[in-house]
């Protein structure tokens, strides 16, 4: 009775929050319509919303000059690479701390956290430096390393608590009929299992992928992801704001999209369960 | 239960984990704690194998008392602070009207949390170009559409402009966060309050806030640890020039650009520590979470 709602109201709310929503994705808005104009339109003024004549010129210009795939195919090695080995490093670690716990679970998962902590800048010279002896530097599989080890606590903890959501008692009485550990994994958990790891693996793809501290300072020319190529935009000669922007679309298109199904993981996988 | 079989075999199981990590927090930290009580100029000869000249805390005290030091801080200080404030005070705001009923809430909750899942450079970088550019920015363009003076954002408003970036990128990370807390909230409690006639305001105080302040101190938490690094956004816009520079920047043009490896790695182990006073508040909070 109460909680009954007015159309009236509803209207309100709606016509309030829309605006809201498209003000605060305006940019990103602006810079996918951008991306199919003519520098010309793109710089006039006033600002020319929806009727200018659009083109796809920029995003040929940006892919023959810069040779955009290839940063779209280093960004992808990187994010997707460093997102595998975590995942083959952390299931068995988080499904051991879910499963059979011990007393020191809990200092251990916190331990795993508390690395996260560590700010980046504060390693940067050791890095470089044992990037440099072990010629890692502006190498894929080095940043597949490093991402997946500023990763790997998050993995862990995602899974962690998407593991503990899994009833024991099935286990159990797995257990009770025989079953081997190994079939125990294989046909027990890693169905219950799987909704999780893939969720899991979603928001730390697109974490690695939007990475740019340790992006920017590992690479050059060879090894640079999608980061790196719309850091070298920023230099006066790439100010032209339509191949900017068709820069910028390309390589945020592919997270966002991602991202749309990743609302709920976001939450969970960055407050380390602690707001479901 | 488990066995003596099945622990065995979760140890195993975990170490890989465990291993990799404990190496990737120690090496490092180490390496930075060796550098930073060694004088290491690499541009002038200074080589690892050539052993490195020990000076005390010389470095600390240097970095301490370095004329770029205080601005740097301040400058870190003020930008965690408004970001804070202004995603936590506009967060909520949003979650509660999120939260509300209304006709296409899928569609505006994706709208509003776009900006959280666009890489850093990126958002710098239209930013910087797009929106602040003194003559073609579409806010030079509003300014003079209202006959006002366009303004110089990144170099005469240098802050305020970071901030307006970086707050645009946490804020539906905070939303996002809250709007979870505020689903969670017990609909009969509110309800009950509604029937008993407390006004609006009243039941937000003593019931919304209460419910949210919780998830309102990990969105603070968890967000200091990211803004404290925050990286990329000063990178591509003014390069730490207008003030900008914060302490992570300061490290990083010590340690990169001016190779003074010793310098930078005390500011580092600075760093560090600042990092660490936050992180134990965060982990309090999570660990209690934990045990329930």
């Amino acid at each position: 009775m109460a909680r009954a709602v007015t159309s009236q109201r509803k209207a309100i709310n709606t016509i309030f929050a829309w605006s809201i929503g498209l003000l605060i994705f305006f940019p990103i808005l602006w810079t996918i319509l951008t991306s199919f104009k003519t520098e010309a339109q793109a710089i006039n003024d006033p600002p020319i919303f929806f009727f200018f004549d659009w083109t796809l010129e920029n995003y040929a210009v940006v892919q023959e000059r810069s040779d955009y795939l290839k940063f779209l195919w280093n960004s992808i090695i990187i994010a997707g690479g460093s997102t595998l080995l975590g995942i083959l490093i952390g299931v068995p670690a988080a499904w051991s701390m879910a499963f059979v716990p011990s007393r020191r679970t809990k200092d251990i998962l916190l331990w795993m956290l508390s690395t996260k902590m560590l700010p980046a800048v504060g390693v940067l010279y050791p890095i470089y430096l044992l990037f440099i002896e072990m010629g890692l530097l502006d190498s894929r599989f080095g940043l597949v390393i490093v991402l997946m080890l500023i990763n790997l606590p998050i993995i862990i903890w995602m899974l962690y608590t998407y593991f503990k959501e899994i009833p024991v008692d099935i286990l159990e009485a797995a257990r009770m009929d025989g079953a081997s550990l190994r079939n125990e994994i294989m046909y027990v958990l890693t169905p219950m299992a799987i909704p999780g790891i893939a969720s899991t693996m979603l928001l730390n793809f697109i974490l690695a992928w939007n990475e740019a501290f340790w992006t920017l300072n590992l690479t050059a020319a060879k090894a640079a992801p999608l980061t790196a190529f719309i850091a070298s935009y920023s230099s006066p000669e790439g100010l032209f704001f339509a191949k900017l922007s068709a820069a910028s679309t390309m390589a945020i298109a592919p997270i966002l999209i991602l991202g749309w199904f990743s609302q709920k993981q976001l939450v969970r996988g960055l407050t380390f369960g602690a707001v479901k | 239960m488990a066995t003596q079989h099945s622990r065995s075999a979760a140890r195993m199981m975990m170490a890989p984990a465990v291993v990799l990590l404990l190496g990737w927090m120690l090496v490092p930290l180490i390496m930075t704690l060796f550098f930073s009580f060694k004088k290491y100029l690499p541009l002038r000869g200074d080589t690892l194998g050539g052993g490195l000249e020990w000076v005390g805390f010389q470095n600390y005290v240097r970095f301490f008392s370095s004329s770029s030091f205080w601005p740097s801080v301040q400058t870190t200080l003020i930008i965690v602070g408004s970001v804070l404030i202004i995603t936590v005070l506009l967060g909520t705001l949003l979650a509660l009207l999120l939260d509300q009923p209304m006709w296409g809430q899928g569609v505006v909750r994706i709208l509003v949390i776009a900006p959280f899942f666009v890489m850093p450079t990126v958002s710098a970088l239209v930013w910087k170009n797009m929106f602040m550019d003194p003559v073609n920015g579409i806010l030079a363009h509003l300014w003079k559409f209202f006959d006002a003076v366009p303004i110089q954002w990144l170099s005469h408003e240098s802050l305020p402009s970071i901030i307006m970036i970086v707050s645009w990128q946490w804020l539906p990370f905070a939303t996002l966060i809250l709007l979870t807390a505020v689903q969670s909230l017990d609909s009969e409690q509110l309800e009950a309050s509604e029937m008993d006639g407390a006004p609006k305001l009243k039941r937000f105080w003593h019931i919304v806030l209460p419910h949210l302040s919780r998830a309102i101190t990990i969105v603070i938490l968890i967000q200091t640890i990211f803004l404290l690094s925050i990286f990329a956004e000063i990178f591509v816009t003014t390069g730490g020039a207008f003030g900008t520079k914060t302490l992570t920047y300061l490290i990083f043009q010590r340690v990169l650009d001016s190779q003074n490896v010793g310098l930078g790695s005390a500011g580092g182990v600075y760093a560090i520590i600042l990092a660490n006073i936050v992180a134990i508040f965060l982990m309090r909070i999570v660990g209690k979470n934990l045990d329930t």
